[in-house]
């Protein structure tokens, strides 16, 4: 396939479990420095897609690719290597490790490698970045849920990936923890950064993305900017239902 | 940096010391010694693998038999060296550890086990089969001139060995990736770790080591039968030995092999026939009362005392 000037781009993806179809014939791409946002109602597909990107399932038609080429048939340990960090929708830590271990996990294997003293300190400087470096060595299980997302973060950025997937990162903060993750995302933004993110806090989308991909039931049904997908009678539709409804 | 320099001096010392047992002790302390050094030489290799990933592995009875089986049968069979068989033994185990890995580390959790279980029994069924069926004899003979001291220190220079690995692999990235495996594989995955083939390596590590210990062991019994090197009742002693001591630090088999060895020769001397099912009581009793091992519970005692000092 030819570069043809974006870092990402899925088409024509398809994933069927059994019998269900969980993304049907997904079409969209990212160009560099871009802040996409996927959103669409509960169950309409999202983290399978952001899954088939960072190689945690295999797409059963079409295909992904990174500037140029095809990593959808790599392995997720190839996909992280060159170059999609991704965090979870759930936060994945590593329990038994402290806070800086955590954050070398991600700076050692992956997309840029580093080790030994070089790693500890590009750690911390992610964990700076993340405002969690007083709690660089604290066991992880004492801290609270914004906090270990904050870690999941920096994990993430060790890695200094060229395409960023952010599953519901702002999920499940309360108002406090939710205005210091948008700032957070919103530094990545002005850092140039490639982001997709996952999101249904719909302030977060309308002042972070550049772009939004609405999906319901495994389809794309809208593209464009925040505002207008958002007007969009048809995302409107698949949000609230029919008006008879 | 340095707390890993003065563990691996202390070991050093330990090692030093421990080598001058045989000319200190009677043959009845030293035959207990034997069997403890070949323990700890196997449960060190053992939690290399297992400690960070958590997967317990139930082969090593199988490579250790390899190990035993290949030394005999080239000694009595092909009148080959005991040196060449020793050598080569460890390979063999390693492919074949490399094969089992491949197909197995796929598995996790308690399929894992079971599969180990399973396969280091058909090992032993098919080994048993092929030895009765087509190489005519039955039992194998392993003569040399070894005395039970150069046992004792060939197995000693093989825990030592062992062990330095066992520190190096904690210090590297590969050690690393394993604890990274164990806490969480998915996110193995995505922070670049190729999880498969880690595994393998270090699983065919272990192997390598197992059957090296069989070989090595094997003069000490003369007269070998492959249903009896290949004793899945190993495989148990050396993942009980192991948590009894603790496998999250790789000084724990240590700790857990040198009282268990002493309790077992009472055992064994005491009740010979129901060693089977205390097995299962002190496996019982390690799972519920020292979860984390010796290791643990003198790491939470410690952790106590600065506590009570502050």
């Amino acid at each position: 396939m030819r570069y043809s000037g974006s870092v990402l781009s899925v088409s024509g993806v398809t994933k069927r479990f059994g019998g269900l179809v969980a993304v049907d014939n997904m079409e969209f791409q990212v160009s560099e420095h871009e802040m996409i946002g996927i959103i669409g109602p509960n169950g309409s597909g999202k983290t399978t897609m952001m899954n088939m990107i960072s190689g945690a399932f295999k797409p059963t038609a079409g295909s992904i690719s990174m500037m140029g080429s095809r990593i959808s048939d790599l392995p997720a340990h190839e996909i992280a290597r060159r170059g999609v960090g991704r965090t979870f929708q759930l936060v994945k830590l590593l329990p038994s490790l402290t806070v800086l271990e955590n954050v070398i996990a991600g700076a050692v294997f992956g997309h840029r490698r580093r080790w030994g003293r070089d790693a500890e300190d590009h750690a911390h400087r992610m964990l700076e970045r993340v405002g969690m470096d007083a709690m660089s060595y604290a066991p992880v299980s004492t801290l609270t849920y914004i906090d270990q997302k904050r870690v999941e973060l920096a994990r993430v950025l060790a890695s200094e990936p060229e395409v960023l997937l952010l599953d519901e990162w702002l999920a499940g903060l309360n108002p406090t923890e939710l205005e210091t993750g948008i700032e957070l995302i919103h530094a990545l933004r002005n850092e140039g950064r490639t982001v997709i993110l996952v999101e249904h806090v719909m302030d977060a989308i309308r002042s972070l993305c550049d772009r939004c991909v609405v999906m319901s039931s495994g389809k794309k049904i809208a593209e464009g900017t925040p505002d207008s997908v958002l007007s969009d009678p048809e995302v409107v539709r698949a949000y609230l239902g029919d008006d008879d409804a | 940096m340095n707390g890993g320099i003065r563990e691996i001096l202390l070991a050093a010392a330990i090692v030093v010391l421990a080598a001058f047992v045989p000319l200190v002790v009677n043959p009845y302390w030293l035959s207990i010694g034997v069997t403890a050094m070949m323990y700890i030489a196997l449960c060190t290799s053992w939690v290399i693998f297992s400690g960070p990933t958590h997967y317990i592995s139930l082969a090593s009875g199988a490579f250790f038999g390899v190990g035993g089986y290949l030394v005999a049968t080239g000694m009595s069979d092909y009148e080959l060296s005991f040196w060449l068989m020793a050598a080569v033994s460890p390979f063999v185990a390693l492919v074949l550890a490399g094969l089992i890995g491949w197909a197995t580390l796929r598995l996790s959790g308690v399929y894992f086990v079971i599969f180990t279980l399973g396969l280091a029994e058909m090992i032993r069924n098919l080994v048993s089969w092929i030895q009765n069926n087509f190489l005519g004899s039955r039992g194998l003979y392993v003569l040399t001139d070894f005395t039970e001291a150069h046992i004792y220190w060939m197995l000693l220079g093989i825990a030592a060995v062992v062990y330095l690995l066992g520190w190096w692999v904690n210090r590297s990235r590969i050690g690393f990736a394993l604890k990274i495996i164990g806490n969480d594989e998915s996110v193995a995955k995505h922070v670049g770790i190729n999880t498969a083939t880690s595994k393998i390596i270090l699983f065919m590590t272990t192997g390598f080591f197992a059957a090296l210990v069989g070989a090595v062991i094997a003069p000490r019994y003369s007269y070998i039968e492959p249903n009896q090197v290949f004793s899945p009742e190993l495989s148990f002693m050396v993942v009980i030995m192991a948590l009894l001591g603790g496998a999250g630090r790789l000084w724990g088999p240590i700790v857990g092999v040198i009282p268990f060895t002493l309790v077992w020769e009472w055992v064994s001397i005491k009740m010979p026939n129901q060693t089977t099912m205390l097995i299962g009581l002190i496996f019982l009793l390690i799972v519920y009362v020292l979860p984390h091992g010796i290791v643990g519970r003198l790491e939470q005692a410690f952790a106590k005392m600065r506590e009570g000092r502050h």
